[in-house]
């Protein structure tokens, strides 16, 4: 048995958990953001405190106005997003740099390498330099929440807002973290005319332009003392200037050697890094993703190795990091067996399921978008053929149809779910509409946001905390917008589904159809009573395999040798059979209607 | 028990109790006095897709990702997930492994068969493979989504952390209704691989 640690009251927090005790103990009353991993995990434990007003936006471009209208106001707020929502957010970002704060006002961007849940591993540190926004960027979980409070204080002292850069492999790790006491923070809330600070009119932003370039300056000539900008002395022989989740791998892979660890990545203490680089013997920068540090300290004419060595794409580890610089041969590793691959996939009782094998059949191109639908994109369904950006579906098929012209129609479909359509989806919609085309958007209505986890969002009306709020009528909204046709289906029903699929596609004007059933891993939906069981009898069973097309989890192909046809009573030349798995079956009856030989049947309602 | 720490990778299918799991085990080896690291990932991996996480204990953890071949024991949820991850192993590490399969989309699709000789392929290289019916054992305790804590009772007993402590966590970190019968199946998983190497070792 270990000694347990002194008194402190410690607890086990992801980074994510850590940085809403962070905001909650540097007294954030207001937080907005948008759900994306590695973030969402932030705002919704903030809600969980009492005193915050933690809200979904629609957007993070939203989220972050918001956020920096509570610190005009005089209260400290917090704005969470992923990597490519700071680029949704980037308008109202550049310029906060120039109006500066009253609360102070920090930005969470968590970024993905090796894009474990995203569609590129941009590195937003670039974000900090070009927005002229000084960055922190905390290793483990208990730096997360220190350094969150941290931001707030270092806001309000230099009146900028403050970025504060995370990866997935912070965002949700979990470690120990001490857990402290509110504080209560020094601005007063209240309504100031500051027009100087906050009407960026050229004539004020010319004079703001200066005054950001002095307060860079002075940004950074504290980080040479800001105490997590820190050198730990070791082996002088090699040196490490390293920030974030990469320091703890240079711990790991070389215990003894000095490390300059940045705390702040931007800007940068450029004494301190002189300092060090003259002291030690050979120096490397270890970072993931971009050669940020790298380029500065190069620029700095000071000699270092980095991204000659290292990999400038996907995740580091200790075992990267390691061997890219020792380029010594490690342990001999077993190698990967050849097993079958498991993918995500669209859980069983899926209603997306239902409409993207009706895609299928008309053979139109897919113009997809980002959500768990995107998963549609994997076989058997293969049914996207494009996935670029939040609310890029519309834009994209819009283009394609302008391009090609008439020889289009009916060709090309835009699918988009309801929080995609309300983050930035309805702007393409308009679009469409206000320069005339025919494009059909079809509007994946699941009431959730469901790969982040099922976070509510403005057109399912529930507020972060599970609170009934007023909601957007998607059918009402589109029609505003002056789409004519909008119909609204059962994507279980395919038979309906394609019906009235073949007649707006083919219509030489927008249209929208909106296919709606909850998501079935919404608790409502879990609850669920006499659940129907569907099964298929296996003598009406010809293995003709239809019933796979649509890759429900639940339909299993049960494989048959010649031998074991004969003595299960099939046909001797039957390949198999398909049966459907009990356990996941969620009796959506999609799959009935594809089989032509009546061998899918409802068994019985299932009691639970 | 001396030990001055381990890495536990933890690996099965989306949905199958993971994260609680190493929850779980990460609380009761706070509890124990070492400094833990638990990584995870959230998101798209989580529709079904294979799911990992790496849980590390010592006396101070830097790196929240085991090194490939530095796993000294390896939890799987499903079969074919414990061959998965076979880089991390090295030839000392313990497998633990629920025989549970549950089929991956090719090969309900019928493009693929599920192998039948995933443990051989393990055990043939040396690696120590406990298998067990983590499915059967909680079904046979008339709640299959126990399934998680049989194979936390398994992992215990290679942890430096007495059994109280893992029941005191359970006590607290598994809802009311639930408890008893979690409770019963980290007893069983953690008697059944108790058995299993007094038999071996």
């Amino acid at each position: 048995m270990r000694k347990k640690s002194p008194s402190k009251k410690t607890e086990l927090l992801s980074g994510n958990e850590a940085i809403a005790r962070g905001a909650y103990e540097a007294g954030v009353t207001i937080a907005s953001g948008y759900p994306g991993t590695p973030s969402t995990e932030i705002l919704e434990n903030l809600a969980t405190y009492e005193g915050i007003d933690s809200e979904w936006a629609p957007n993070e471009k939203v989220a972050l106005e918001v956020c920096l209208g509570a610190s005009f106001a005089g209260v400290r707020a917090l704005s969470t997003m992923k990597h490519v929502g700071l680029n949704v957010a980037a308008d109202p970002l550049f310029t906060s740099a120039y109006t500066g704060v009253q609360g102070g006002l920090v930005v969470i961007t968590a970024d993905d390498p090796e894009m474990h849940s995203s569609q590129n591993e941009q590195d937003n540190r670039n974000y900090a330099f070009a927005a002229k926004i000084p960055m922190l960027e905390p290793a483990d979980a208990a730096e997360a929440k220190e350094f969150t409070k941290t931001a707030f204080a270092l806001s309000e002292k230099f009146d900028t807002p403050f970025l504060l850069r995370t990866t997935t492999r912070v965002s949700h790790v979990k470690g120990i973290v001490p857990i402290g006491k509110k504080e209560t923070p020094p601005v007063k809330p209240g309504i100031r005319k500051i027009p100087q600070k906050f009407v960026m009119l050229p004539v004020n932003a010319r004079k703001r332009r200066i005054d950001l370039e002095k307060r860079m300056h002075d940004l950074q000539d504290f980080a040479e003392t800001f105490e997590e900008n820190k050198i730990e002395w070791g082996d002088k022989k090699k040196g490490f200037i390293t920030s974030g989740v990469s320091y703890l791998y240079v711990k790991e892979a070389f215990p003894d050697a000095s490390v300059l660890k940045l705390g702040m990545v931007f800007p940068f203490p450029e004494k301190m890094i002189r300092r060090f680089a003259r002291a030690v013997k050979d120096l490397y920068i270890v970072e993931e993703l971009d050669p940020f540090i790298e380029l500065h300290v190069k620029a700095m004419g000071i000699k270092c190795r980095g991204k000659d060595l290292i990999p400038a794409y996907g995740e580091l580890n200790s075992y990267i990091v390691k061997q890219s610089i020792t380029k010594r041969k490690g342990a001999k590793l077993f190698k990967p067996l050849e097993i079958p691959m498991r993918p995500p996939n669209l859980c069983p009782g899926c209603p997306h399921r239902g409409l993207f094998h009706v895609l299928t059949k008309f053979n139109v191109f897919i113009s997809g978008d980002i959500g768990c639908y995107t998963l549609a994109a994997l076989k058997p369904l293969s049914a996207m053929d494009t996935c670029v950006c939040m609310g890029a579906s519309i834009g994209v098929a819009f283009g394609m149809e302008k391009a090609l012209g008439k020889d289009s129609l009916g060709k090309i479909v835009a699918v988009i779910g309801d929080s995609t359509f309300m983050h930035s989806g309805v702007t393409g919609l308009m679009n469409i509409v206000y320069n005339g085309g025919f494009s059909t958007v079809i509007i994946l209505d699941n009431s959730t946001t469901g790969m982040t986890g099922h976070q509510p969002n403005p057109s399912t009306g529930i507020t972060i905390s599970g609170e009934p709020g007023r909601s957007v009528n998607i059918e009402a909204l589109c029609r505003a917008i002056g789409v004519n046709h909008v119909h609204t289906v059962n994507p279980h029903d395919l038979a309906h589904t394609e019906k009235i699929l073949k007649a707006e596609i083919d219509r030489p004007e927008p249209s929208v159809v909106i296919t709606q059933y909850p998501c079935v891993l919404l608790p409502e939906m879990k609850k669920r009573q006499n659940k129907p069981l569907y099964s298929i009898v296996s003598e009406n069973c010809t293995g003709c395999r239809a019933c796979l097309k649509i890759g429900c989890p639940a339909i299993e192909w049960v494989p048959l040798s010649p031998k074991e046809a004969k003595e299960q009573g099939f046909k001797p030349k039957q390949k198999g059979y398909s049966r459907i798995n009990s356990v996941l079956c969620d009796g959506c009856a999609q799959c009935v209607t594809l089989c032509k030989f009546s061998a899918i049947v409802l068994e019985e309602a299932e009691n639970e | 028990m001396s030990d001055n720490g381990k890495n536990i990778l933890i690996c099965g299918v989306g949905g199958q109790g993971i994260l609680l799991a190493s929850e779980i085990t990460a609380y009761a080896l706070i509890k124990a006095g070492f400094d833990v690291k638990k990584s995870e990932v959230h998101g798209m991996a989580q529709r079904g897709g294979s799911v990992v996480a790496h849980l590390k204990y010592g006396d101070k953890v830097y790196s929240p990702i085991i090194e490939p071949g530095k796993a000294d024991i390896e939890v799987a949820f499903e079969m074919l997930e414990s061959a998965r991850y076979l880089p991390y192993l090295h030839k000392k590490s313990r497998v633990i492994v629920n025989t549970q399969k549950i089929y991956p989309p090719s090969v309900t699709t019928g493009i693929e068969t599920y192998p039948d000789d995933i443990l051989d392929r393990l055990t043939e290289k040396n690696i120590s493979v406990m298998p067990l019916d983590a499915f059967d054992i909680a079904r046979s305790l008339g709640e299959t989504r126990a399934v998680n804590m049989v194979l936390v009772g398994a992992l215990s007993s290679f942890l430096p952390v007495e059994e109280k402590v893992f029941k005191s966590v359970i006590n607290e970190r598994v809802r009311e209704n639930f408890r008893a019968v979690n409770m019963k199946a980290f007893q069983k998983g953690r008697e059944i691989i108790m058995t299993s190497r007094e038999e071996t070792d």
